[in-house]
């Protein structure tokens, strides 16, 4: 079995962080019932016992403490603090918490530049601890936004740093992108100029936007409160719940900050559970991504406004399939029904046979336009494990031509911004930030919406078949 | 004599088990004494306490799969898996050939291949080496390559059948396709013969003829680990009409694989039911050979749905007639009856001249094997193994594939990254055209 190191920076990255750690626990405590720290466990936590220092921590005995595969960097204190008094302090020891006492302040430059000098040996310090701590790192997990300045400058900085200390683990980045409304004004220079860094460093990107967020948050919640005999929706069994984790009072970015959890958990089943058909962390990339640098997938959960009966009939299981590829069960607003799909993963949990999967796939297949290379780009995985009260769940991962128009928002409202040269100077007077910066991260963004649109037309649709002497 | 099997990756080992299973199942049945020893014998070595241990060596690059595989086993109360006979490492080659050939392969061959020689000492003869897994995977595809490689080197003289399993057309792992042809370019080189199970057509047999609405992969398995009892218990053979035989590999390949240039297998068989459809079924040999005979020349899949519209012409007439469908053309078969009344079964459907390329003698196409045993619960049923055209079609489309995708250049950097560089791509692609070509112009 393999381990996973979750690195969470900034106040999102850091909330976003919590409420996985919150619900992973519960899913574990729910799966396992007979406190014995077993292998599905240890992906993710240690166990420590006070008598014995240091090393791995073998499986098979009964659970002492247990301790997150974590390092958590915010460059304020606020986050963190709570976190030290919060339920879920146990889950940490505070050398396992960097922070400084100011924050970046919403600029990447302060962030990537000035913290990232300052706090460079400390961090690359704790994520060797705790790698070392694993028998066999697999993965790491960063969670960020991208529109402050702490978790896209500071979290992009600690990218390129796993990269040059550990080459051979894998990243995977969870993303969250800010509204157009968003109330950091200097949101679309911070993304941007993240963006050049995810493009470069990561291996894969799971973009999520609050927007999306908000609707589906927004959906649940009036579904709930309308209250129609059809679609009750119980409280602890819904995705937006934390109810049964350990964390009792809910904060206001909690039922957002849930169903990235969700993702994250779902993403990770199949590498921490077994099942017929197992999908290891590795094997995401090496599917979804046909070209490095098009690495963003974009993530669809479901079910997310139905509640899953213990006996669903197929009927209701075909739904979730369908769902899967609609707008509003996207976790960034984009339609890839309606885009060019490179590549796509339909991972599923709990009570989902192989004739399931190859029915909708038969089904879905012809109103789905796929690149003309990879017509048959599906990466199925199948784990026995469902979610905490669910009978099933599916997340699909898209690699599909619609983060597009993510991007080209994103590039049109740093172009506004630049244009003017509006707040240039804060970032300007950073040591080590210049605008050559800017244009870089301008360029890297237009090339990767151009690679995109390349890909919808395609020059050679169907190579001639190599020949040979017969 | 023993046969020592080799199970690789997920899918070779879940394939594995089942056809443990299916060996002991059928072993124990009633009145098979001298059958059941014989079977035992050829897959299996008693420990110092008495207990039934396959001869099998069980290798994954995670652990998941096989300590499911052992627990499984040791759960039969049968039969279990050996105590040093299998190896896991932490993680899996990550659905990339490169991976398990290039990285994985040589960093654990010496560990497999000392299980294996374990296995083989353990055999007072080695009757043959019998390796199951996907193409589609890294583990399998990838290692399971490169350690048939070291043992094509170790052991020159032994056969080696591998038994692989080809993905479903429309995909679980998207890069199938390039696993696909690196593996099937390297193997046609090592290996004696390839056995070929298509997931698609297991996948219809169960829907269709075994009626199972809600299919788990255990399903499917059951349906192939079937099929290769069916093959691998013991029979008669022309040879040795009063005795088991005792090499059911090197028998299959001699009968089979006469031309190093031609060398892969299909297995179709029949009946094939649910148990109870088939408590009110009864069945006789000559509508069961007409059947299987008429699956063959119309290379269908399965019993159901047969094109019935197919007949065999000889020599050029099919060239230059277009009233007839082309049929599928063979280089051998190799017909395996198992059950009541087998001495009463009348084969000549299938020792016709014109089934067969013009270039061979007939009487070295075709062989038949029986056993009275009836096998795995079935009163009567046929397995035939062909080498025919029957793959050339499957094959195309995967090569067809994989180039398309090769054009665009995607996914190449996954193998870069370990190795495998455009030329291995370009050379794996041209061995595989020159194999359709072929089996393309047998006739
Ligand atoms: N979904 C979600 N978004 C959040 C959360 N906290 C902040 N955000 C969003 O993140 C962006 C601001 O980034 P923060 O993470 O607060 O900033 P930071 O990384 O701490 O950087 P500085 O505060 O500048 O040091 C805005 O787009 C917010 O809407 C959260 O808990 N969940
Ligand atoms: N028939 C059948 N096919 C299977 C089974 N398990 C996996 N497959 C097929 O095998 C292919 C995937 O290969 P795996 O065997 O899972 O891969 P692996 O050899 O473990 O390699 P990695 O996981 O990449 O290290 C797909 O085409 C699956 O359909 C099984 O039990 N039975
Ligand atoms: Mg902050
Ligand atoms: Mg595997």
């Amino acid at each position: 079995m393999t381990q996973s190191i979750v690195v969470q920076v900034g106040q999102c990255g850091n909330q976003v962080g919590c409420r996985f750690w919150d619900l992973a626990l519960r899913e574990h405590a729910h799966v396992n019932q007979t406190g014995v720290y077993d292998e599905a466990l240890s992906s993710f936590f240690r166990n420590v016992d006070q008598r014995r220092a240091g090393g791995a921590d073998a499986t098979g005995g009964r659970i002492t403490a247990l301790k997150a595969r974590a390092v958590l960097v915010d460059m304020e204190e606020g986050v963190l603090g709570e976190i030290l008094q919060g339920p879920l302090r146990s889950l940490f020891n505070s050398t396992q918490l960097i922070s400084d006492v100011s924050g970046s302040g919403n600029n990447w430059a302060v962030g990537h530049h000035t913290y990232g000098l300052t706090y460079r040996e400390q961090i690359v310090d704790q994520v060797r601890k705790a790698a070392e701590h694993c028998d066999c790192l697999q993965c790491f997990f960063l969670i960020h936004s991208m529109g402050g300045g702490t978790g896209s400058g500071l979290g992009t900085f600690v990218l390129k740093l796993l990269e040059e200390e550990f080459p051979e683990v894998c990243r995977i980045v969870t993303s969250v992108y800010p509204t157009a409304e968003d109330d950091v004004i200097t949101s679309p220079y911070n993304s941007v100029l993240a963006m050049k860094e995810l493009t470069e460093h990561a291996d894969c990107v799971l973009p999520v936007d609050n927007q999306s967020l908000v609707d589906i948050v927004g959906k649940i919640q009036h579904m709930s409160n309308t209250g129609k005999p059809s679609c009750t929706i119980k409280k602890d069994c819904t995705i937006i719940s934390g109810h049964g984790g350990v964390v009792k009072v809910e904060k206001p970015f909690d039922a957002m900050n849930n169903i990235v959890a969700n993702l994250l958990l779902n993403i990770t089943s199949s590498a921490r559970f077994e099942g017929s058909l197992n999908m290891d962390l590795n094997e995401i990339a090496m599917n979804l991504v046909p070209f490095p640098r098009l690495h963003y997938l974009v993530p669809s959960l479901t079910p997310l406004y139905t509640l899953a009966d213990v006996n669903v009939p197929p009927r209701r299981l075909d739904q979730m399939f369908s769902d899967a590829f609609s707008k509003d069960h996207q976790l960034i607003r984009a339609d890839p029904k309606h885009n060019l799909y490179l590549a796509c993963a339909l991972m599923l949990r709990g009570n989902v046979q192989m004739s399931d999967l190859r029915r909708n796939i038969e089904r879905l297949k012809p109103t789905l336009p796929f690149v003309p290379w990879n017509q048959e780009g599906w990466k199925t995985s199948l784990c026995s494990v469902p979610p905490v009260c669910h009978s099933h769940s599916l997340l699909a991962l898209a690699n599909n031509t619609c983060v597009k128009s993510t991007f080209f928002d994103l590039r049109e409202r740093f172009v506004k911004l630049y244009r003017r040269k509006a707040h240039l100077h804060h970032y300007l007077a950073v040591d080590g930030m210049e605008l050559a910066g800017f244009n870089e991260a301008l360029s890297s963004i237009s090339d990767l919406i151009e690679d995109y649109t390349h890909l919808e037309h395609p020059l050679m649709p169907n190579a001639p078949r190599l020949a040979i002497a017969t | 004599m023993g046969t020592v099997s080799l199970q690789l990756g997920q899918c070779g080992n879940q394939i594995g088990h089942e056809l443990f299973s299916v060996i002991s199942d059928d072993s124990n049945g009633p009145n098979r004494k001298k059958y059941k020893q014989c079977s035992d014998e050829r897959f299996f070595y008693e420990s110092s306490t008495g207990e039934l241990v396959a001869r099998s060596v069980l290798v994954d690059m995670e652990p998941k799969v096989i300590s499911q595989a052992i627990a499984k086993a040791s759960k039969s109360g049968r039969w279990r898996y050996g105590d040093k006979a299998h190896f896991s490492q932490k993680q899996g080659s990550g659905n990339n050939w490169a991976n398990g050939f290039c990285v994985h392969g040589p960093r654990h061959e010496e560990a497999v291949e000392d299980m294996v020689r374990m296995e083989i000492e353990r055999c007072d003869r080695l009757a043959g080496i019998f390796t199951m897994m996907s193409v589609a995977g890294g583990t399998g595809s990838g290692v399971g390559t490169y350690i048939t490689q070291r043992l094509r080197d170790s052991y020159p003289q032994s056969y080696i059948l591998n038994q692989i399993t080809w993905p479903y057309g429309a995909g679980e792992v998207i890069v199938q396709n390039y696993n696909s042809v690196l593996t099937l370019s390297h193997l046609y080189q090592l290996s004696d013969a390839i056995l070929v199970h298509e997931n698609d057509t297991v996948h219809k047999i169960c829907s269709h003829l075994m009626n199972i609405k809600h299919m788990s992969i255990s399903d499917i398995n059951k349906v192939i680990a079937h099929q290769l009892g069916s093959v691998l218990q013991p029979a008669y053979t022309a040879d040795s009409p009063c005795h088991y035989n005792r090499n059911p590999i090197g028998e299959l390949l001699s009968s089979l694989v006469c031309h190093p240039e031609y060398k892969l297998l299909s297995l179709s068989n029949i009946p094939q039911m649910s148990s109870a459809s088939l408590a009110y079924s009864a069945f006789n040999w000559p509508g069961l050979l007409k059947h299987l005979r008429q699956m063959l020349i119309a290379s269908a899949r399965m019993e159901e749905g047969i094109d019935w519209t197919v007949n065999v012409t000889s020599g050029g007439e099919s060239v230059t007639n277009s009233r007839h469908k082309s049929f599928n053309s063979s280089l051998a078969n190799l017909l395996i009856l198992r059950g009541k009344d087998v001495s009463t079964a009348v084969t000549d459907g299938f020792k016709d001249p014109a089934l067969y390329v013009p270039w061979l003698k007939t009487e070295n196409c075709f062989s038949t094997w029986n056993s009275p045993v009836a096998f795995n619960g079935y009163e009567k049923s046929a397995t035939l193994v062909s080498n025919s055209q029957y793959l050339l079609k499957p094959l195309d489309n995967i090569v067809r594939k994989a180039w398309n995708m090769f054009a665009s250049r995607a996914y190449v950097h996954q193998y870069t990254k370990f190795g495998i560089s455009e030329e291995d791509f370009l050379d794996s692609f041209t061995a595989l055209e020159q194999i359709i070509s072929s089996y393309t112009h047998l006739s």
